[in-house]
């Protein structure tokens, strides 16, 4: 396998549908993880409700669930003869986003609860002898633990875009379709067509590392 | 909040919105085509052959065809919970029985090719002067001569499991020398490449790929399917509709026509002509083989 193979490779037309579609489904994954993620995440840091103990105790345990797993369960959830069946999502990028929410949502969650939790609590007593009302309160600390935030959502991306197990049960790798840039890879070196493989892989690695120099950046800019 | 901060927060957030709308609002953008969901084996789909022939029926039916490639277990499990509408699978055995189970109405002979047995080169197990698979077999185990077998449930696997046991032999984890992969036949031919084994191949599978498998060398099967001595190898490939009437959720009608168009003088001829400007061989031969 030559450079020049790899090269060649990525200038399949493929390729740029492959990429865009991983980038559909991880987006839409992310986009919902955060919108229920963060506020729950901030409503556990912050507030103290009966049962939170439980809450906490389960979105740890989701944080560490095999992405394999969930893309077991959601297959058998969406599946035609499971009780989701008649939403015909399986096999379609409807279920590569519910797969991926459910690996996503609880790292968001649970990494925003840990960022707010940590934020001085002298802050919070600061703003309240202000007279800040709850959600000024709420918004103040958010805005103090935004690195940890966005820590969390880039953490999550970086977990589900780089999964393959769950993606493949529930997309069923179809061209087109449902064939993501890990799955992509999955079946091209099942083929040997390693060169292709290479590029995908290169491509895969790049959008890890934008997301990570895009958060360093964030957390060098609220240092300074 | 610093202005470049919440500036990039701001391109973040775009960005996943853009991304996250475009998923949602796609299928009402474009008019959905009606899809025929087909599960098949990954040896129809990795040798190109529906690549090559599906076009022709998406133009006719105006449909998008959804092409999910396993092993036949499999294949046959997503039919069999009303996944797909339509199944393309080789293991005669399974396929009666999933007919036997009213998944499906009517199985159809669509095509067939021959299952081969490739190893190293140099062969030294000594399985070169078998003229049957299960000689061959038993020359393999003889000599403990390491074996990749797919371990998948897939055509592949069961054919494989079938011819130990024409020897009395039930393969099972304390045999060192026999490795059970769960894999696909490419992962199966590549481990056995690397690793100077024997495996049982599909020959369109083999074909495709033998220029990336440079260790191995077919040793029971002949150069193409009118030279393999045995003829127990012969594999043919069954379409089935799934039933509408076990499985509600299926396009039935679409299936048919599917099945209709396969079978049909046309699209027969097409599948005899693929693979072989290529490999100076069909991958596949129309019809029954018998």
């Amino acid at each position: 396998m030559e450079i020049d193979d790899i090269l060649r490779a990525l200038s399949d037309p493929a390729l740029a549908e492959i990429v865009a579609l991983t980038l559909r489904v991880t987006g839409a994954a992310l986009l919902i993880s955060t919108l229920i993620g963060v506020p729950l995440g901030a409503l556990l840091g912050l507030g103290r409700f009966p049962g939170r103990r439980l809450v906490r105790l389960l979105l740890y345990t989701g944080m560490g669930l095999p992405p394999v797993v969930v893309g077991l369960f959601v297959y058998v959830l969406l599946s035609r003869s499971g009780p989701l069946g008649p939403l015909s999502w399986l096999f379609t990028p409807s279920a590569m986003i519910a797969a991926q929410t459910v690996i996503a949502f609880p790292l968001v969650a649970g990494l925003t609860m840990s960022a707010v939790a940590s934020v001085d609590p002298a802050l919070r007593q600061q703003v309240f002898a202000l007279g800040a009302t709850r959600w000024q309160i709420s918004r103040a600390v958010l805005r103090e633990a935004r690195v940890g935030v966005t820590a969390a959502v880039v953490a999550a991306f970086g977990g589900v875009i780089s999964e393959v197990g769950a993606v493949m049960l529930v997309g069923g790798n179809i061209a087109g379709q449902t064939r993501v840039l890990t799955t992509a890879i999955v079946l091209h070196t099942r083929q040997g067509d390693f060169a292709l493989a290479m590029a995908l892989g290169v491509i895969l690695l790049a959008l890890a590392l934008l997301a990570n120099v895009l958060l360093l950046r964030l957390q060098g800019k609220s240092q300074a | 909040m610093s202005h470049k901060y919440r500036y990039t927060l701001v391109v973040l957030a775009a960005v996943l919105a853009a991304c996250g709308s475009q998923a949602t609002l796609a299928p009402t953008t474009a008019p959905e085509p009606k899809v025929l969901r087909l599960a098949t084996t990954t040896s129809t789909a990795d040798s190109g052959l529906l690549d090559a022939i599906l076009p022709q029926f998406e133009s006719t039916c105006s449909c998008r065809v959804d092409v999910v490639a396993v092993g036949t277990g499999q294949a046959l499990e997503i039919g069999g919970k009303g996944d797909a509408d339509v199944v393309l699978v080789h293991s005669r055995k399974a396929e009666d029985t999933f007919v036997a189970d009213e998944h499906a109405r009517q199985r159809f002979d669509v095509m067939y090719n021959d299952f081969v047995i490739v190893g190293p080169k140099d062969d030294p197990a000594k399985a070169v002067p078998a003229a049957t698979a299960k000689d061959a077999f038993k020359a393999i185990e003889s000599a403990q001569a390491l074996f990749a077998s797919r371990g998948d449930k897939s055509g592949t696997h069961s054919k494989e499991l079938s011819i130990w046991s024409s020897l009395g032999i039930t393969p099972t984890q304390d045999m060192k020398w026999y490795n059970a992969l769960g894999q696909g036949m490419g992962e199966t031919l590549i481990f056995a490449d690397e690793q100077r084994a024997y495996t049982l191949t599909d020959r369109g599978t083999y074909l495709s790929m033998k220029d990336k498998l440079p260790n191995l060398a077919i040793l029971v099967g002949g150069d193409n399917l009118a030279e393999n001595t045995d003829k127990s190898l012969l594999n043919p490939y069954g379409v089935m509709a799934v039933n509408p009437d076990t499985h509600p959720g299926v396009d039935f009608e679409l299936a048919m026509r599917f099945v209709d168009w396969l079978l049909s003088p046309e699209t027969q001829s097409l599948i005899g002509a693929y693979g072989v400007d290529k490999f100076g061989q069909p991958l596949f031969y129309p019809g029954t083989g018998d």
